[in-house]
């Protein structure tokens, strides 16, 4: 589905990834975990294509995307969540659902809101609200239905449980195991290693911009290395 | 009585002269809300559609083409297409080479951008005024005895009425079009924007030929009401009108309108009661008061500085 092949990304003069390579495959949940500024972020834009990678390939679905304008990447079949939701403030709930099916025949942009009220009820009471006066897990919420009105084949999600509730949490982490059943390919990065190791097909561990391990989600929970980094013990 | 229909009359005229504002800030407003960044080379656009309407109302007199209708419909859609189509050119020129540069860099390449398209002018029309044909004349006279009677006369009628149907249309366009969703959504969060697939660039684009078609068409009002155009004819109006922008909230589309009507009366009032001398000095004190103590203007949301 999705390829890395020793990717390199800067910013100016500093290097933020040092030759990264990732695959994820189609039906998967793959996790990327690593300490803050570890360049999770950063890898997940460099898919997007904003900022570009300095070198190495990015493959989408077999095709090279590396160089591709971030606008005509995010219309091939991939979208995200990104870090800190960045919901449109000043739209409403609808208006904001509307903007990530910006592309599509106004049935499917009908079907799609009525499937996304379907996975968040709390949405569809506040379809008229604009949404930078929702609570975060509101906005969360709104960020990921965003993100399914294009109908992705491979939905990227950057932190989706920072800052919020354990209750609201545990929901969105049965939504992310709800989109692969539904047959979306899940790409999550998360500072919550426990819940994301458990959910995840497989894990990667970043650490100062190069990948430092790889292996199933249950393996990695069991890796003494990733227990002392980052499971708290 | 007669002091009523004085400061009625000053209203009229305020209205008039702000309604024109208040399309030409438009333009400052959107791409300023889009981009954080002031088109000064708006006022020029605005100029340019003045000339434009000026060329083609004087190309269809040589025809014999004398039918008003046709008249204002063809000069307004020729200033309409060579405006928008400036506002386009000078985005793509000026704008996007430096865009996500020092913010010094656009303003620099905005201020020569402006002082060439009237330096252009200047030496394709000459710097004299041109007369403008007024082509709408006459009007209507209420109340009031032979002393004093209230006058309003069919060009401000019609600037009235275009203003509102503009101001309308570009409300719905904004508020239910995918297109205007789009330019909103852009506004708040460009590159959120972009990572949903959207082409930033278009929107952007998109944003500079609506403020400049809606300045095209204060041009053509403004050029029949003063009668005359010359190459500095959109420099105090883009003044002003950045003025109105600032004064109803940079970003802000209804403070524009509200900007422009407010600023175009306090003038009518200023020139009415104490002398036309010193409606310039109102507006520009408006504008510094407004900066001192709002700078986020009448209807702008606060925030954190964009340009
Ligand atoms: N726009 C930028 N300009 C310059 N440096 C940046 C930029 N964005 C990130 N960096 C740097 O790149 C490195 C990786 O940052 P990144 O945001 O990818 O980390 P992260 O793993 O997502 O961290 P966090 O868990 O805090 O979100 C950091 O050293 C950061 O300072
Ligand atoms: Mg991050």
């Amino acid at each position: 589905m999705l390829v890395l092949e020793d990717v390199y990304t800067h910013y100016g003069k500093i290097e933020a990834l040092h030759g990264v390579s990732v695959e994820v495959r189609a039906g998967e949940i793959v996790a990327l975990i690593g300490a803050n500024g570890a360049g999770k972020t950063t890898l997940l834009m460099t898919v997007c294509g904003n900022p570009q990678a300095s070198s190495g390939r990015i493959l989408l679905e077999g095709r090279d995307i590396t160089r591709r304008p971030t606008a005509e990447i995010m219309r091939s079949g991939i979208s995200i969540v990104p870090e800190g939701r960045r919901v449109f403030p000043g739209l409403t709930v609808e208006e904001n659902l509307y903007m990530g099916g910006f592309f599509n025949e106004r049935a499917d942009n009908e079907r799609g809101i009525g499937r996304v009220y379907e996975l968040f009820p709390r949405l569809k009471e506040r379809g008229h609200q604009r949404a930078g006066t929702m609570s975060g897990g509101e906005q969360q919420m709104l960020a990921i239905g965003r993100a399914l009105m294009s109908k992705p084949r491979l939905m990227i999600l950057d932190e989706p449980s920072l800052g919020l509730a354990p209750l609201v949490i545990r929901q969105i982490f049965e939504i992310i195991a709800q989109l692969r059943d539904d047959g979306i390919t899940v790409f999550l990065v998360e500072q919550n290693a426990h819940q994301a190791l458990h959910l995840a097909d497989r894990g990667y561990v970043l650490e100062t911009g190069r990948v430092r391990l790889q292996d199933t989600g249950l393996n990695l929970l069991a890796n003494p290395d990733v227990q002392n980094a980052y499971l708290g013990g | 009585m007669h002091d009523l229909l004085y400061f009625c009359q000053q209203l009229i005229n305020g209205l008039t002269i702000g309604s024109a504002y208040a399309l030409i800030a438009i333009g400052y407003t959107m791409v300023y809300g889009i981009i954080g960044m002031i088109n000064f080379a708006h006022g020029e656009i605005y100029m340019i559609g003045a000339y434009t309407a000026l060329i083609a109302i004087t190309g269809l007199a040589a025809l014999g083409i004398a039918w008003l209708p046709i008249v204002l419909l063809v000069a307004l859609i020729c200033a309409v297409i060579v405006s928008s189509s400036m506002g386009w050119a000078v985005e793509r020129v000026a704008y996007r080479p430096v865009r996500g540069r020092h913010r010094l860099i656009p303003l620099i390449s905005a201020i020569g951008m402006s002082i060439f398209l009237q330096n252009y002018v200047h030496l394709a029309q000459g710097s004299r005024n041109i007369g403008f044909p007024a082509l709408i004349e006459g009007g209507l006279r209420l109340g009031g005895d032979e002393r004093f009677q209230l006058s309003i006369s069919w060009i401000q009628i019609t600037i009235f009425i275009t203003t509102f149907i503009c101001m309308s249309a570009l409300s719905l366009f904004i508020s239910r079009s995918r297109l205007g969703r789009a330019c909103r959504a852009v506004s708040q969060d460009l590159g959120m924007a972009n990572l949903l697939g959207i082409d930033t660039n278009r929107i952007i684009s998109a944003t500079f030929v609506i403020g400049a078609a809606l300045a095209a068409v204060a041009g053509l009002l403004l050029g029949m009401y003063y009668g005359s155009v010359d190459p500095l004819f959109g420099f105090v109006a883009g003044l002003k009108a950045f003025t109105a922008a600032v004064l109803g909230g940079i970003g802000s589309i209804p403070g524009a309108m509200l900007g422009g009507l407010i600023l175009g009366i306090a003038e009518a009032m200023t020139s009415g009661y104490l002398s036309g001398e010193y409606k310039d000095v109102i507006s520009f004190s408006l504008l510094i008061l407004i900066l001192l103590f709002r700078p986020t203007g009448l209807l702008g949301k606060p925030e954190v500085e964009k340009i």
